[in-house]
């Protein structure tokens, strides 16, 4: 696959829940090795932006493929196993299942052509050091900050060519955001696309080549760079027409 | 505030929540006087949500108490906390999807008026005036006879508000007033409660993210972080306080000053 | 009463609890990971009952008697997954998005069925099958027989609940029935194949109800009325223990067990000049279990609150009150049905056929009050039709009354059983309503089997004819009208007062409703208690009309003609249970003289009704005409 083909690529996305529409003809794509950030406040469309890639709501477009594959036809499942690795907002960590557990749920070979790193569980261990001193631990019994480690870890370990990330700092203690800023910079280094939703956005500064604004279902703003710091700025920056400048 | 300040319509006092091991509410005081419009601000997972479902009722604190004109109301059922005098308003607007507008505002009334086992009498002739005069002061009027189910999202927020002043309370507690509505619906969303409350006397308390609503109406900020009250003060005061922006504001504070 | 007689039969309920286990445990997991309580459950247990009885011999003959009996038992249980796993292909597949009460309906038309299938396929009557081979002994136990078979039975429970345990903790299939258990989307973001997982979970359940079945064997015959009876008491273990947990099932299971244990060991007891049977009141005392945990932990033992998810078509439309014409056709009906009588001259059939339609519509109208305006699905109408129907018999025979005083009494006891039942079940909501009103139902139902000195047990109670002017076809008809019109109208009132808005408050959505200074629980009890009055008047009607009652006519399918009726007519409209109780009531009439499988046929078609118009037949008929127009 030659660069400038897209990895993931989204022409014209409408997505609903329940009967009402949340997406209204969504365009975006990611480049392999690329970061984009999805910006937008809080019931934009981000979560459901995610949710329509993996398949877990309603969906229709004029393209939405991975690595040229269409997703449409496909189930949640297909859509996961094709190389998509999903963080959902809230994390969504299985309470009741240790931390090893969650891992060996989300625990998937790495596809034989597949020239990005190996994420063994061993691996992910590496990248978040706490996690390998709780492996027996209740997923329930983890603060935010440590289910939200292991919700990326459990993507990673299905080893994903695109890893989707919703709200990965929301109600996270800065110290955490800090080190999953870190880690997700490695993960770019080593090749990972990925697709970052934030709504304050320290974090896509850090790490995003490029980043895209939704309001209510819609793409309002599309850029090189996001700016830094806050919504408000980023706002601004990203005001329909003008081209983001920090 | 001045020494010969209104008695507050309601004061917590060192509320303290734990979840296992983690303390979501860690001794948070603060008071609202009547007419005031009270911001409650902070990242999420701060304790905002705590808070406020401890004086609604919904949550028991582990310690510390909610004092309505100066009556402790804490662990109260939500109904008898709303019979007291408090409204609400959550986060996703919820009304009557299955009765009209104006049908939504009337079960309020006649909630209000304890006239709910009336099992005779039509309800369709009770309180339709104030009803209709409610759904005049938010603007929803003209879509009295709509089914709630099919009213547009900002529409719903405004009718849930008529509703929420049914009651006639002295208190009105808005989970995120303007979420999920555009930029202008935000802006006149909140001028609208703040009209209500000068004209009518009413404290409200609400959280917020936006924080141009915030800013621009608020006349008191409370701020939460891990579950620590961290600041409390005017919009300047808390715009300046340097471990508010620290924990929860970052740059805000510096570009909204140019935003009106 | 001696205490080695007590300890003997708490030996005993180990051995009755077992079998509850493995329904209940099935039932939960089912429900753990698809979120569909099975109505079906305790036909899989019947079915492996059944499958063992048949197999046991066939393969005793060619293998021996020993490996017959248990090759049967495994047989049974293994094939009892197999039509387990078929059934969710078939028919669970298609219905996972449709609202609960669909999901409810579809399963419980999977019972009746199963049950005609049944009845088809190995008849009416009772099988017996094999002893157990090593088992058929018994050992000496405090000075009485205690049979092999009984303590081999109390040791699987414990076994299985070890076994199920490992299952879950130690394997991955398993570690997927948690974790889907908790988040099954998140699940399929995993790549996990939830098609397969439904599936096999859903074999596994029925497996294991059928096993539970198949080990019955060398105890009890096998029997068509199992199915249900089995149903209700799974139902009482799960509510108990706490759904989704399996030592929850367990210790629920064996805490009803020991509790009917003990009252059979009781036996006759003397209080205060009165002799109780207390072998009696098993039933009673698994009802006062229930009770006790539901008022201290209403999640039951080891259950946590569910988020309320419950899956309803889409919003009402407002409720508009008659206009002049529809107040006109109204009138004109009213006319009709008053005037019937005067044709019985030359259709003698009509006043008696329009009789069953009336009552049916009084009983369909009161079920209706809390199905479409209060959004709780009754599973157990038929308890206050019985008790309506048992109150106004016994005064009306036992103690002579005259018959409108007599009736009075059927509709105070009716009365009475829905504000003692009510008060329970309207803290629960969605499945967990349905399920307990079925639960209550059944008890009810077992009572009027059991106390014969008052309900005349299985023969029930006879000669309930009313007084003059009441005695003819046509005077109890027009008597029977007039309740009925009364009844209608005082629900129409009812849902267009305060207190019916108030019920759709709280339906449309409780966290307003109680924000808004409702108390939606006593709202909701109230309507309980109308609903089930009401209800009790088409009970004590149909008492006299029938000049008898018996427990076959308040059984859980009767529950059911009631849930049918409302949704072929429709829950949005106040019209529609009267016409599905009219619909219902002539399509039996017609068919139940030509087919003895009137039931199953009642399945097919509920059935079809959820598979075709899968989001709620309303819903259906109104995309139907959009697309139409």
């Amino acid at each position: 696959m030659s660069a400038t083909t897209p990895l993931l690529q989204i022409e014209g996305l409408n997505a609903w829940y329940g009967e009402a529409q949340i997406l209204f003809g969504l365009t975006l794509h990611i480049a392999p090795g690329e970061a984009v950030a999805l910006v937008g406040r809080n019931g934009a469309g981000k979560s459901t932006t995610m949710k329509a890639i993996i398949g877990l709501v309603r969906r229709q477009a004029r393209r939405l493929t991975l690595g040229g594959a269409d997703l449409l036809a496909l189930p949640t499942h297909a859509i996961a196993r094709l190389g998509v690795g999903y963080v959902p907002e809230d994390r969504h960590i299985f309470a009741d299942l240790t931390v090893l557990e969650n891992l060996d749920l989300g625990r998937r070979q790495r596809p034989a052509d597949m020239t990005l790193p190996d994420w063994t569980t061993d691996a992910v261990f590496d990248l978040f050091p706490q996690l390998a001193d709780m492996r027996g631990r209740l997923g329930g019994q983890m603060s935010g900050g440590e289910q939200q480690m292991l919700a990326v870890a459990r993507a990673l370990v299905g080893n994903p060519s695109l890893l989707l990330l919703d709200e990965p700092s929301e109600g996270v203690a800065p110290i955490v955001v800090e080190q999953m800023t870190r880690a997700l910079a490695r993960l770019k280094a080593g090749g990972l696309s990925l697709l970052i939703s934030e709504q304050s956005s320290d974090l896509c500064a850090a790490i995003c080549d490029r980043a895209y604004r939704i309001e209510q279902g819609e793409l309002r703003a599309h850029g090189p760079r996001t700016g830094q710091a806050s919504e408000t700025s980023l706002k601004a920056a990203l005001a329909p027409g003008n081209a983001p400048t920090r | 505030m001045s020494g010969n300040a209104p008695a507050p319509v309601l004061e917590v006092s060192a509320l303290t929540k734990h979840y296992g091991g983690v303390r979501a509410l860690d001794g948070v005081s603060f008071a609202i006087a009547p007419g005031e419009l009270l911001a409650l601000i902070g990242p999420n997972g701060a304790g905002k949500s705590s808070c406020f479902n401890i004086i609604n009722g919904q949550l028991r604190p582990d310690a510390g108490e909610v004092r309505l004109h100066g009556r402790a109301i804490t662990g109260l059922a939500p109904r008898r906390i709303a019979r007291l005098g408090v409204g609400r308003t959550f986060q996703v607007a919820t009304v009557f999807g299955s009765m009209t507008a104006l049908e939504n505002v009337q079960m309020a009334l006649i909630a209000a008026q304890g006239r709910v086992f009336r099992l005779w009498a039509p309800a369709r002739r009770m309180a339709r005036e104030a009803a209709l005069a409610l759904l005049e002061q938010t603007g929803t009027a003209a879509l009295a006879e709509r089914p709630a189910a099919a009213l547009a999202y900002g529409d719903v927020k405004r009718l849930e508000l008529a509703m929420a002043l049914a009651g006639d309370p002295s208190l009105l507690l808005m989970d995120e007033p303007t979420a999920g509505m555009s930029a202008e619906e935000r802006q006149a969303m909140i001028a609208l409660v703040r009209r209500l409350t000068r004209s009518r006397g009413l404290a409200v308390l609400f959280t917020e993210h936006a924080m141009d609503v915030v800013f621009g109406h608020a006349d008191r900020v409370v701020v939460l972080a891990r579950g620590r009250l961290i600041a409390n003060g005017s919009v300047e005061a808390v715009q300046g306080d340097p471990a508010v922006r620290e924990a929860y504001l970052g740059g805000v504070s510096a570009s909204i000053s140019e935003t009106p | 009463m001696s205490f080695e007689a007590l300890l003997f039969q708490a030996v005993n309920g180990f051995a009755s609890a077992s079998g509850l286990f493995l329904v209940a445990a099935g039932l939960s997991i089912i429900f753990g990971v698809t979120r569909i309580v099975n109505m079906a459950h305790g036909s899989f247990y019947m079915l492996g009952l059944y499958l063992a009885v048949t197999l046991a011999p066939l393969l005793g003959e060619a293998f021996g008697g020993a490996l017959g009996f248990w090759g049967g038992i495994l047989g049974a249980a293994l094939v009892t997954a197999a039509l387990g796993a078929l059934v969710e292909v078939v028919l669970l597949r298609r219905i996972y998005a449709a609202p609960e009460l669909y999901q409810l309906l579809a399963t419980f038309a999977l019972l009746l069925i199963i049950n005609d299938a049944a009845l088809a396929f190995w008849g009416p009557e009772d099988i017996l099958g094999p002893r157990a081979p090593g088992l058929s002994g018994s050992v000496e136990f405090l000075g009485r027989r205690l049979p092999d078979y009984d303590i081999f039975l109390a040791l699987i429970g414990p076994v299985v609940l070890v076994a199920l345990h490992m299952l879950l903790t130690r394997t991955r299939f398993g570690r997927l029935i948690r974790a889907a258990t908790q988040d099954r989307e998140m699940v399929a973001a995993l790549g996990i194949n939830e098609a397969v997982l439904f599936t096999a979970v859903f074999a596994l359940g029925t497996g294991i109800a059928g096993f539970g079945g198949a080990l019955q064997m060398a105890r009890e015959p096998a029997n068509l009325a199992l199915d249900l009876s089995v149903l209700g008491d799974a139902f009482v273990v799960v509510v108990v223990g706490g759904m989704g947990s399996i030592r929850g099932a367990y210790l629920a299971a064996l805490l009803v067990a020991e509790v009917k244990a003990l009252c059979t060991a009781l036996g006759l007891v003397e209080l205060g000049g009165f002799t109780f049977n207390m072998s009696r009141l098993t039933l009673v005392a698994e009802f006062l279990v229930m009770a006790v945990v539901l008022v201290i932990r209403p999640h039951g033992l080891f259950g946590r609150p569910q988020p309320a998810q419950a899956r309803r078509g889409e919003a009402e439309a407002p409720l508009v009150p008659l206009g002049r014409t529809g107040r006109l056709i109204a009138l004109a009906v009213l006319v009709c049905f008053a005037a019937i009588p005067l044709f019985s001259a030359v259709a003698s059939y009509a006043p008696v056929l329009a009789l069953d339609m009336v009552i049916a519509a009084l009983f369909a109208a009161s079920l209706h009050l809390l199905m479409g305006p209060g959004g709780l699905a009754s599973f157990g109408h038929a308890a206050y039709f019985g008790l309506g129907a048992y109150g106004t018999a016994y005064a009306a025979t036992v103690l002579g009354l005259p018959t409108p005083l007599a009736f009075g009494v059927g509709m105070a006891t009716a009365a009475a059983g829905a504000v003692l039942f009510g008060w329970f079940c309207v803290r629960l909501e969605g499945v967990y309503f349905a399920m307990l009103t079925l639960a209550f139902a059944q008890i009810v139902w077992s009572i009027a089997h059991q106390w014969e000195e008052v309900t005349g047990g299985s023969n029930g109670l006879f000669g309930v004819w009313p007084d003059p002017p009441f005695d003819s076809a046509s005077g109890l008809y027009l008597a029977a009208l007039g309740v009925t019109v009364l009844g209608l109208v005082l629900i129409r009132r009812l849902v267009f007062a305060p207190f019916g808005l108030a019920l759709r408050a709280g339906r449309d959505s409780r966290l307003r409703a109680e924000a808004l200074g409702i108390a939606v629980d006593r709202v909701r009890w109230l309507a309980f208690a109308i609903a089930g009055t009401l209800c009790g008047a088409a009970g004590g009607l149909f008492a006299f009309a029938k000049g008898s009652i018996s427990p076959e006519a308040i059984s859980v399918g009767r529950s059911i003609d009631g849930l049918v009726m409302v949704l072929l007519g429709g829950v949005h409209s106040l019209m529609g249970p009267l016409l599905g109780a009219g619909g219902l009531t002539l399509l039996q009439d017609m068919v139940m003289r030509e087919s003895p499988y009137w039931r199953g046929l009642l399945g097919l078609i509920i059935l079809l009704i959820v598979l075709i118009f899968p989001s709620g037949l309303a819903a259906g008929l109104r995309r139907k005409r959009g697309s139409a127009a």
